[in-house]
């Protein structure tokens, strides 16, 4: 039997910062102006036009460095993270973020490096971003890669780009392939990024094994295809073992096979997108990578290309002389341009490459296949537990997460997956992913990730356990959850209602005015 | 065999216990569904492992390869904030809890992150005049091509975007691939060339029933400060457009925020605020529009919300809102593609921002008013060298151009032989300024500094130092 604690999140009643302040307070400042300085130059008013300077002081609170400290300080304790506790959240990967890689993005040769700088002065950065590269390629199997992207979705966007320029450049029919072919099942961002890129999105619905149907793939290719988007082990943590015949597919139809790599760390080492016959990936960095998910980001977006897209990739591109140096080239005439004002989240690159080399290339095998283990082993028991089901494919093993449906839970109790979802959080354990992929009735999809131990996990499961014997026995008490969190269950209908809308501080200051 | 490390956990005797409780043989069983053909059945070419103290050592040594600016002795500026970052910043800003979370899917176990954006929005919100801020984009480059899409949404059937002339060449490329493919047309307003100022003929004669936005930025990429932004508010609301504006974050203390000139949608560098330079990000795309159901809804991007308890006794919490909107939901028809943001960018924008208060962001103005024009005011007393050479009234950055058949870049190498890295050089892309560069001076800049600068330059210039 495993222990589990009881869990208590601290919970603080932290005013806004706002209603803290108090006019005068200082907490930080800056050192006079040298007299010297003032005398040259003279009065501010002769320097910025009075119609340009601003009349009344913007209204930010007025508080002490401690009290900021601890405002901060009680804030981030009522905020989940890995580093709390177990965080199986599907598809996001929520693996450990090592202290080490913080620590060198840290270093003032990375932090205070200003991306305009001679690259004389900068060859470490370079050399940094240009090995990561060669890294990228390697486990994608690909020929060249881009760090520019800032996140997956921007990955995307940039690796649908590509399939357009190619379309343009080397089929010429980009007029006519204006079509991107994506399951049901993938991740909302695959159709928002081809549309973007001016795509009508085709939809090719799952096969009863919830992998691509392959009949529905054949029906939908054809002359208007510009590519297919998929991501591979699928969104319900199953590698589609037909991969060989869907990009002949897409490629005999003369479109483009796009590799969504959100879920790259199931096989890193061990296949790779590039040998399975994909012509573009993006690897979010955030995830397979483990640099740091920052609360929603910043991540990085990482794409990799067969040579026929090189010439479109984003500039600058680095370069390495022939003297050794490395370089920035903006000399591809052909390139879509830039999606990022720079080079994309360089202190995410350092953390990625600090995570390779400490791994090196056995770890990074081993990253994927314990990452695997843990996956099939949490599937494989919270499936037993009675109102849970793993749907699709039941006897294919499954690669880094595991989707379990709470159908049964839901007719059988009335407990649905977003009460379990939330009930879970009273055992100490963030909720997994609900509600997607949306092909999944009740769907909790689970990425334990490489890094929790058995008794982690098994402290997952029970927790199942106890929520499924409580669904059955005491529904209302699921339903009622989360009971020990900062705050209970909080009303999102009247957030989002035209009348109650308070996205600012200014905004409810305006809305007590008008209630005055 | 067995693989240690100290990021995994699983030793090779409890693999085989899992393994053995689902009923597998082994590891390669759990890999049935990858077609063999397709099986990597080799090591990857990539690094070998090595310890943290390894790991360490490789990283100082990367890192001392470069050169970077917290000496002081750099003038660049180019779109990023060089400010010294308070310890107490810095500090909040690494708490893990706010580093290791993701998204805040799971409101109640995750209002430290909730409340803490929510505060971002609302502290943004004030220093610019306006009244939303969504919780951030990648950067003032993506921010300002999803702005410019936005405000084609909302004027449907209008396609054409004016941009001001002087726009930055960095943003100009961003835009540029983000309309392309929708076929939205861009183009440059002229600009005085004494003054850098938005040439208002051109513009008025550029207005037309097809224009949904123009974009100004305040300073510009140029640094002079644009003075017209009353007439262009009123110019282009009369032609029924939406006005965009761009301004640095850090000048808000001192400058008349853009909700007080009429712009509907505010876009900003954020970085600033509390984040190094990083060789270019992670930066901050601050992305705000005023309070109007016609803007909000199509704002990219995600949004905080202030609410309450569902059951009483009612307490206030927050939640991520209007989600409707966002590609997870909305799929191929959502505002954007956007999904993980830079959300601890913002978190630290937020401490940030609550540190300085207004008299930091005064002071912080203040000084590099002073600042900056002490520089340019000693570089345009010496002879063949011109400061700023574009525009009267600047703020933080300003361009200089040398005369005298000596190139930008000759000036730049010579800088670099003294420990001294100059501004941005603008000859190319900019040939109108003639030989030029971009300086930027902020509160980091001593005045010592600065006179070795300027007597760098004087050498370079007029002493054949630059030889
Ligand atoms: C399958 C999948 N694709 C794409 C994305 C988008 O990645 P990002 O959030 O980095 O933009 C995600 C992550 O949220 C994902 O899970």
């Amino acid at each position: 039997m495993t222990e589990r604690s009881e869990y208590r999140q601290a919970r603080w009643d932290v005013p806004l910062i706002f209603e803290k302040s108090r006019a005068g307070t200082t907490s930080h400042q800056y050192p006079e102006v040298e007299d010297e300085i003032r005398k040259t130059v003279g009065a501010l008013d002769s320097l910025i036009p009075k119609a340009m300077q601003r009349e009344k002081e913007p209204e930010i609170p007025e508080v002490s460095e401690l009290q900021v400290i601890r405002h901060f300080t009680r804030l981030s304790q009522m905020n989940f993270s890995v580093s709390t506790g177990t965080y199986p959240l599907g598809s996001c990967t929520m693996k450990y973020n090592p202290v080490i890689n913080d620590w060198a993005a840290n270093l003032d040769g990375f932090a205070w490096l200003h991306p305009s700088q001679d690259v004389a002065t900068s060859q470490g950065a370079l050399e940094l971003m240009w090995e990561l590269e060669q890294w990228l390629t390697e486990i994608t199997g690909m020929d060249a890669v881009t760090l520019q992207p800032a996140a997956g979705a921007q990955g995307e966007y940039t690796g649908v780009m590509l399939i357009r320029e190619y379309h343009r450049c080397i089929t010429h029919e980009c007029e006519q392939r204006n079509e991107m072919l994506i399951p049901d099942a993938a991740h909302g961002t695959n159709p928002a990024s081809a549309a973007m890129a001016g795509y009508k999105v085709v939809v090719v619905p799952s096969s009863e094994d919830g992998l691509v149907n392959i009949d529905a793939l054949k029906t939908a290719a054809g002359p208007k295809t510009a590519g297919l988007m998929l991501t591979n082990p699928n969104t319900i943590g199953v590698f589609e073992k037909d991969i060989e015949e869907i990009a002949d597919i897409v490629h005999d139809a003369g479109g483009l096979l796009y590799y969504d790599g959100a879920n790259l760390n199931a096989i890193m080492g061990i296949t790779r997108p590039g040998d399975m016959g994909f012509d573009v990936v993006h690897m979010n960095l955030h995830k397979s990578f483990s640099t740091p998910h920052g609360g929603g980001g910043p991540g990085a977006g990482a794409v990799g290309v067969k040579d026929e897209l090189t010439d479109f990739l984003p500039v600058p591109r680095i370069v390495r002389r022939s003297d050794g140096c490395f370089d920035w080239d903006y000399d591809y005439p052909r390139t879509i341009g830039k999606v990022h004002g720079y080079f994309g989240n360089f202190g995410m690159l350092v953390r990625a490459y600090a995570y390779i080399y400490s791994l090196g290339k056995r770890g990074i095998r081993t990253v994927a296949e314990n990452a695997v283990l843990n996956a099939n082993y949490v599937g494989h028991h919270v499936s037993a537990i009675p109102g849970f089901t793993m749907p699709y494919s039941k006897d294919a093993p499954r690669m880094h997460e595991c989707v379990i449906s709470a159908e049964d839970l839901l007719n059988e109790t009335g407990v649905s997956a977003m009460n379990v979802a939330k009930r879970l959080l009273d055992f100490g354990v963030h909720a997994p992913t609900v509600y997607f992929p949306l092909i999944v009735p009740e769907a909790l999809m689970i990425e334990p990730t490489e890094t929790e131990s058995k008794q982690e996990l098994d402290v997952l499961i029970s927790a199942f356990r106890d929520i499924s014997e409580e669904a059955y026995t005491n529904p209302e008490k699921v339903k009622g959850a989360p009971y020990s969190t900062a705050v209970r269950h909080l009303d999102e209908y009247r957030a989002a209602h035209p009348k109650t809308l308070t996205l600012s501080w200014r905004m409810l200051q305006k809305q007590s005015d008008t209630e005055a | 065999m067995d693989f240690k490390h100290p990021w995994l956990p699983l030793t090779e005797d409890v693999k085989q216990e899992m393994l053995k409780s689902i009923g597998r043989n082994n590891l390669d069983e759990l890999f049935s569904n990858i077609p063999e053909k397709f099986r990597l059945n080799r090591d990857l070419d990539i690094a070998d492992s090595h310890t943290e103290i390894e790991v360490a050592r490789r990283m100082q040594e990367l890192a001392e390869k470069n050169e970077p600016a917290d000496s002081g002795r750099v003038f660049l500026g180019d779109g990023l904030g060089m400010h010294y970052i308070p310890s107490a910043t810095k500090s909040l800003a690494g708490r893990s809890e706010f580093v290791t979370a993701y998204t805040s899917y799971q409101p109640e176990i995750s209002q430290g992150m909730l409340q803490t954006l929510f505060e971002y929005q609302s502290l943004m919100a004030e220093l610019l005049g306006i009244d939303v801020v969504n919780s951030s984009m990648y950067d003032m480059a993506s921010a300002l091509a999803e702005a410019i899409l936005m405000s084609v949404r909302v004027k449907k059937k209008r396609n054409l975007v004016l941009v001001p002339g002087t726009i930055s060449p960095v943003h100009w490329r961003v835009v540029k691939t983000y309309t392309e493919p929708l076929g939205i047309d861009i183009q440059e307003i002229d600009y005085e060339r004494k003054t850098g100022q938005m040439n208002l003929g051109d513009l008025e004669s550029r207005l037309s029933e097809n224009v949904a936005a123009v974009y100004l930025e305040n300073p510009s990429y140029l640094g002079f400060i644009e003075v017209g932004v009353d007439r262009i508010n009123e110019l282009v609301h009369e032609a029924n457009a939406l006005l965009i504006a761009g301004v640095d974050i850090m000048s808000m203390g001192i400058m008349r925020p853009p909700g007080d000139y009429g712009a509907d949608i505010v876009v900003a560098e954020g970085q600033g605020l509390g984040s190094p330079m990083s060789y270019g990000g992670p930066l901050l795309g601050v992305f705000g529009c005023i309070d109007d159901m016609k803007l909000i809804r199509q704002l990219p991007g995600r949004l905080v919300g202030m609410t309450r308890t569902s059951d009483e006794p009612f307490k206030r919490g927050f939640v991520l809102t209007l989600s409707p909107r966002e590609q997870h939901i909305r799929r191929e028809k959502a505002t954007s593609n956007i999904c993980s943001n830079q959300a601890l960018i913002a978190v630290t924008a937020a401490i940030d921002t609550s540190l300085l208060g207004p008299a930091g962001f005064r002071e912080i103005g203040e000084t590099i008013t002073y600042k900056s024009h002490y520089a340019a005011n000693r570089l345009n007393a010496l002879s063949d060298v011109h400061a700023p050479s574009i525009g009267d009234a600047f703020w933080k950055e300003f361009v200089v151009s040398f005369k005298g058949g000596v190139s930008a870049q000759s000036v730049h190498e010579g800088l670099l032989e003294r420990g001294i890295h100059g501004g941005k050089i603008l000859t190319s892309e900019f040939p109108d300024l003639g030989e030029s560069m971009l300086i930027s001076v902020t509160e980091i800049h001593t005045k010592d500094a600065i006179d070795e600068l300027v007597n760098a330059i004087n050498q370079i210039v007029n002493d054949g130092g630059g030889k």
